[in-house]
């Protein structure tokens, strides 16, 4: 497996366990409460600096695991990356109107920040996961 | 698996000829990584021209002796 692809792995796992833990605990509070009442900020930002903590440590241990592969990107490697952030880019753009749509009806910021942080969580795992399948299958 | 390149190629081929060359050894020798050549081999990744031009450079071929492309339309 080249440094990239692990790279797309380890950048899937930790957008999706970080998030999944992230939104079964604030939006486990939300039934029957005020949602203007339940604290988000703090997670939110925990939960962002954790995965790219997780992140930095991943590719750290991969790196430290294989170093011989570790500098090595080719052009290859770069067609799969821009792919990835291409597509991306097209899912964050579609996932952005929903926030956009709530801050247009003024809905809570609750709701406008986890329908965000949402879009770009929706948005890296996608990304990650057509850089795995271009690796994997070829573009 | 699917293959999204009509592009065939000779390299396999090709490295037994010269000696049994690794697949690491080609990679070496053009810059890229080892997971590039067996892509392009199993016809997953098409390379740019100039990567091309490189692989028949090493086996001191034509092109047209690494790639091929089929001239009628599946």
């Amino acid at each position: 497996m080249s440094f990239g692809e692990k790279r797309s792995w380890i950048y899937a796992v930790s957008a999706l366990v970080v998030s999944v833990v992230y939104f079964a605990t604030v939006l486990g509070q939300v039934p029957g409460a005020d949602v203007t009442k339940i604290a988000y900020i703090r997670p939110m930002l925990t939960a962002i600096g954790v995965a790219v903590v997780l992140n930095i440590v991943a590719s750290v241990v991969a790196t430290i695991a294989s170093p011989r592969d570790a500098d090595k990107e080719d052009e290859r490697d770069k067609e799969i990356n821009r792919l990835g952030q291409h597509i991306g880019f097209y899912v964050v753009s579609v996932c952005a109107l929903v926030p956009l749509g709530l801050a247009m009806v003024e809905a809570e910021h609750f709701w406008i920040a986890n329908s965000l942080y949402l879009a770009f969580v929706v948005s890296a795992f996608t990304s990650s996961i057509v850089k795995i399948v271009a690796y994997r299958r070829g573009f | 698996m699917a293959k999204p390149t009509k592009v065939t190629n000779s390299i396999r081929a090709l490295r037994f000829a010269h000696g049994e060359m690794t697949q690491a050894e080609l990679a070496d020798r053009i810059g890229v990584t080892r997971q590039t050549v067996i892509a392009i081999e199993q016809g997953r990744y098409s390379p740019s021209l100039e990567m091309a031009f490189q692989i028949a450079r090493v086996f001191t071929v034509p092109l047209d002796d690494v790639f091929q492309y089929p001239d009628t339309e599946e």
